[in-house]
C-alpha cells in the first residue's frame, strides 16, 4: 500500500513499487476539509493521486481521517501555540495518521508494507534491527519528521524514493509522464496554508495579549497575542531597539514575551519529554547530531537521561519543538523540547 | 461466480440495452437542435416531445409538466430554490420576504444544501427529525408546519438506508397545516422499485434521475404540476417553458423515456426477483455476529440492504471487499471520494463511530444470484478477518483514539 499525497514523491514511490513487480494499492488520506483546503490533502491533490494511480494501473482509495486529524494534529497544534510552545504538526501527523491509523488499516487489510514518498531510508540489519537513515539527497532529507517511529512501525514501512535525489525523482516522474512531475512542493502547514498562522490559532483558541519585556524585566511594548511569537524569532517584534533583539521566552500564563540579544538565547542543554528511540538508547558518551527543525543543521551533543547536553551552546530550542537525535546518518530517536 | 459482484445500484445502474439502442440515433444522424424550425430540427423536436409524453405518462403528469434537467441534483435544486423564490411576493422572485423551507433530516445533500442556500438568502430552514427506524417523525413535521412555510421537501426513498417515507401522510399534514406550501419529493431512489404515478401523486414537485434505473447519467426531470410557482435557476433561451434554459439533451430525454418504460414493464418481476436475492443476502449476513440491520428493514425497498458491521470501519471493509470483487458503499461520498460520517445515520441517532461502520449493499436490475453468491462467499469472511487482524502493539500506545 502506498500513501499517495498527490505530490511527485509519493507518485514516484508508487511507480517504483509497480516497476518492481509489487501488488500496489494507492491510498490518500482525507485529513482536512477546513477553510484552507490546500496542502497535501485537498480535493485537487486527491484527484492527482487518483489519476496517477489510474495511470499506473493500481487501485486507489481515499480514507477519511478528518476526525483523527483534528484530534491528534490540529487541536494539539492550536493548543500548543496557545501555551506559547512551537509544535510540529507534520511529526504528529506522521506518527498518528500515516504511520498510526493508516499503517494499522494496511495491516488489518493484510497488506505487507506501507510505503510513502518520504525522503528517508530504512535498512534492516543482519541483527534484525531496522534502522532509519537520512535520505541520499541530504537537502531533501525528511527523516526528521519521522521521529517517533519505532521497530514495530518501521518493520512495515518502505521509503522507495529515499535512495533518489529530488532531481532524479522529478526525472522519473517526467519520464513516466506522471501529471505530478512538475508539481511544486508544499511548504506550509497544510491546514493553515498560506493564510496566517496567527489568525488560525487565534480564531481557535483566542488571542492572548500581553507585554514585551527586555531581559531585565523592563516593559518595552504591548502585544496583541503570544501566538505571534516563537522563541528565537527576530522579525516582527514591533519594538525598535538599537540592536538586534530576539524572543528568548514566551510565558503563556502571563502573556509575557521576553526579548534579548542573541547571546541571551544561548543554552547548553535542552530537556526532552516523550523521548522515543528507534531501537536502542544511544550510550551516554556518544556524541550525537541534535537537529531541531526539519532542515536544520545538527549540533553536536550527548543524551544524558532526558536531557541533551550540547558540546557548544546553541540558540534556545523552543518548547514543543521536536528534537531529533542522529548518530551519523541514522536517526536514533528524539522527543519534544520542554 | 461472477468476477465482480456489483452491489451498488443505489449509486448508479448499468444502462439498459434498450435505452442505449434508443439513444443511439440521437448521438448520430438525428443531431438537430429541437428549438429550430427546419427539417433537421423538427426530427429532433418530434423525438423530444414523444419522449416527453412517455416520461409524463410514467410519472403520472401532463407532458407540459415535465421539465427536463441535467440530473436529479439539478431537479432538486430547481424545486427547492425555485419554489422558494417563486413564493416571494414580488415579481421575478425578488421582492417580498423569503419564506420557510421544511426538509427532513435525511434528505439527499442536493435538497439539504439547496435549502441551506434559501436560508442564506434570508429564509428559514426547519429540519424534521426522523426516528431510529429511519422514517420521518410525522408529529414533528406537524409541529414545524405553519403558514410561513413555502416549501416542504421529503424524499420518497432514502438513498442510504433504502427506507420508504410516508409521502401520503406527509402531504395530508402539509395541506392541513401549511396552506402556502409546495410539496417537493426527491423520488430519485424510488423509481426503480415503486410506481412513481401512485407514489408521487401527493407531491407538487417530483425529481427523478435516469441513471438510477437503467438510463444515462446527467439526465433527470422535475415534474412541476400546473399551478405550482417556480422561478428558474438557469435562464437563457427559455427552453422547457422558461423553467430550464439550455438546449435540451434529446438523446438523454429519449434515454429517460425508455428507461422509465422498461422499468415500468419489468418492475413487478424485478421486485419479486431482486427481493428474493436481497432477502438471501440479508439472511446470510445475519449469521455474522455483530452485523446489525439499519432501521426498519420492513420499510426498505427490495433492492436495499444496509447494516452496521460492529467493530469494523466501513472504509476498511469496503477496500477488503473491493479487493475480492465485491462492490458496495458506505453511503454518500464527498467530492474527494472519502466517506464522511453519514448525516442520515446521525439523524437516526447513531454515533459518529457507529455511522463509520455502516455499509450499504444495493441490488438492481442487473443483479444476479451469482452476485449474491459471491457476496456471501466474501463478506462474512472479510468481516471476520478484519475483526481478527492483529491489534497494534505497545509501540503505538496512545497513537489512535
Amino acid at each position: 500500500m502506498v500513501a499517495m499525497s498527490g505530490g511527485v514523491d509519493s507518485s514516484v514511490a508508487a511507480a517504483l513499487l509497480v516497476e518492481a513487480g509489487h501488488d500496489v494499492t494507492g491510498v490518500t488520506l482525507r485529513l482536512w476539509g477546513g477553510p484552507s483546503d490546500s496542502g497535501c490533502c485537498s480535493v485537487g491533490d486527491v484527484e492527482d493521486a487518483r489519476r496517477v494511480a489510474a495511470q499506473l494501473g493500481v487501485p486507489h482509495y481515499v480514507f477519511d481521517e478528518a476526525d483523527e486529524f483534528e484530534a491528534h494534529v490540529v487541536e494539539p497544534y492550536a493548543a500548543a501555540h496557545a501555551a506559547g510552545a512551537t509544535p510540529n504538526p507534520c511529526v504528529a501527523c506522521n506518527r498518528h495518521l500515516k504511520f498510526g491509523r493508516l499503517l494499522d488499516r494496511a495491516r488489518t487489510l493484510g497488506v505487507d508494507a506501507l510505503a510513502t514518498g518520504h525522503h528517508a531510508r530504512v535498512r534492516r540489519g543482519d541483527d534484525g534491527v531496522v534502522r532509519l537513515l537520512r535520505a541520499v539527497d541530504a537537502a531533501k532529507d525528511q527523516s526528521y519528521v519521522l521521529v517517533g517511529l519505532t521497530q514495530d512501525r518501521l518493520a512495515s514501512v518502505r521509503f522507495p524514493v529515499g535512495d533518489l535525489t529530488k532531481a532524479e525523482v522529478r526525472a522519473r516522474a517526467a519520464a513516466l509522464g506522471l501529471r505530478t512531475a512538475d508539481k511544486p512542493e508544499s511548504m506550509d502547514v497544510c491546514f493553515v496554508g498560506r493564510a496566517d498562522r496567527v489568525a488560525f490559532v487565534e480564531a481557535r483558541v483566542g488571542a492572548r495579549p500581553g507585554v514585551i519585556v527586555d531581559d531585565t524585566g523592563r516593559e518595552l511594548a504591548a502585544h496583541a497575542g503570544i501566538a505571534r511569537f516563537t522563541v528565537g524569532q527576530r522579525r516582527g517584534l514591533g519594538v525598535a531597539l538599537g540592536e538586534r533583539r530576539y524572543v528568548v521566552d514566551v510565558d503563556a500564563p502571563t502573556g509575557t514575551v521576553t526579548v534579548g540579544p542573541s547571546d541571551a538565547l544561548l543554552r547548553d542543554a535542552v530537556g526532552l519529554r516523550d523521548l522515543v528511540f528507534t531501537h536502542t538508547r544511544p550510550p551516554a558518551d556518544r556524541v550525537l547530531g541534535v537537529q531541531v527543525r526539519a532542515h536544520g543543521r545538527p549540533a553536536p551533543g550527548v543524551l544524558d537521561g532526558d536531557t541533551v547536553r550540547f558540546v557548544a551552546p546553541v540558540a534556545r530550542v523552543a518548547p514543543g519543538q521536536v528534537v531529533a537525535l542522529y548518530d551519523g546518518d541514522e536517526l536514533v530517536g528524539g522527543g519534544d523540547a520542554v | 461466480m461472477t468476477e465482480v459482484a456489483y452491489l451498488d445500484h443505489a449509486a448508479t445502474t448499468p444502462v439498459r440495452p434498450e435505452v442505449r439502442a434508443a439513444m443511439a440515433p440521437f448521438l448520430d444522424e438525428v443531431y438537430g437542435n429541437p428549438s429550430g424550425i427546419h427539417a433537421v430540427a423538427r426530427r429532433a423536436k418530434t423525438a423530444l416531445e414523444e419522449a416527453r409524453e412517455e416520461i409524463a405518462e410514467h410519472l403520472g403528469c401532463a407532458p407540459g409538466e415535465v421539465v427536463l434537467t441535467g440530473g436529479g441534483t439539478e431537479a432538486d435544486n430547481l424545486a427547492v430554490r425555485g419554489a422558494a423564490r417563486a413564493a416571494r411576493s414580488g415579481t421575478g422572485g425578488t421582492g417580498g420576504t423569503v419564506g420557510t423551507v421544511v426538509v427532513s433530516a435525511i434528505e439527499h445533500k442536493a435538497v439539504a444544501e439547496a435549502a441551506a442556500r434559501v436560508a442564506r438568502a434570508g429564509g428559514t430552514v426547519r429540519t424534521v427529525r426522523v426516528g431510529a427506524d429511519g422514517v420521518i417523525d410525522l408529529d414533528h413535521l406537524e409541529a414545524v408546519l405553519d403558514d410561513t412555510v413555502v416549501v416542504v421537501s421529503v424524499m420518497g426513498v432514502n438513498n442510504e438506508t433504502g427506507i420508504v417515507q410516508p409521502l401520503v401522510a406527509v402531504a395530508e399534514r402539509v395541506r392541513a397545516q401549511a396552506p402556502r406550501a409546495v410539496l417537493h419529493t426527491d423520488a430519485v431512489q424510488a423509481v426503480a422499485w415503486l410506481d412513481p404515478v401512485a407514489t408521487t401523486a401527493p407531491a407538487d414537485l417530483v425529481a427523478v434521475s435516469a441513471h438510477k434505473f437503467g438510463g444515462p447519467k446527467g439526465v433527470g426531470a422535475l415534474v412541476v404540476r400546473d399551478g405550482t410557482g417556480l422561478e428558474p435557476d438557469l435562464v437563457g433561451g427559455g427552453q422547457e417553458r422558461g423553467r430550464r434554459s439550455g438546449t435540451v439533451d434529446v438523446a438523454g430525454a429519449v434515454g429517460l423515456a425508455v428507461a422509465l418504460r422498461v422499468t415500468a414493464a419489468t418492475r413487478p418481476v424485478d421486485v419479486a426477483r431482486i427481493g428474493r436475492m436481497r432477502d438471501r443476502l440479508a439472511a446470510g449476513l445475519a449469521t455474522v455476529p455483530g452485523v446489525v440491520p439499519t432501521g426498519d428493514r420492513a420499510r426498505a425497498v427490495v433492492g436495499s440492504h444496509h447494516v452496521r458491521v460492529e467493530g469494523v470501519e466501513a472504509e476498511t471493509l469496503l477496500v477488503a471487499l473491493d479487493r475480492e470483487g465485491v462492490c458496495a458503499a458506505a453511503g454518500s461520498s464527498c467530492a474527494s471520494g472519502a466517506s464522511a460520517p453519514s448525516h442520515v445515520l446521525t439523524a437516526m441517532g447513531w454515533s459518529r463511530r457507529a455511522a463509520k461502520e455502516a455499509v450499504r449493499f444495493s441490488l438492481g436490475h442487473a443483479s444476479t444470484d451469482a452476485d449474491v453468491d459471491r457476496a456471501l462467499a466474501v463478506v462474512p469472511r472479510a468481516i471476520e478477518r478484519l475483526r481478527g487482524a492483529p491489534v497494534a502493539d505497545g509501540a503505538r500506545a496512545g497513537v489512535s483514539g
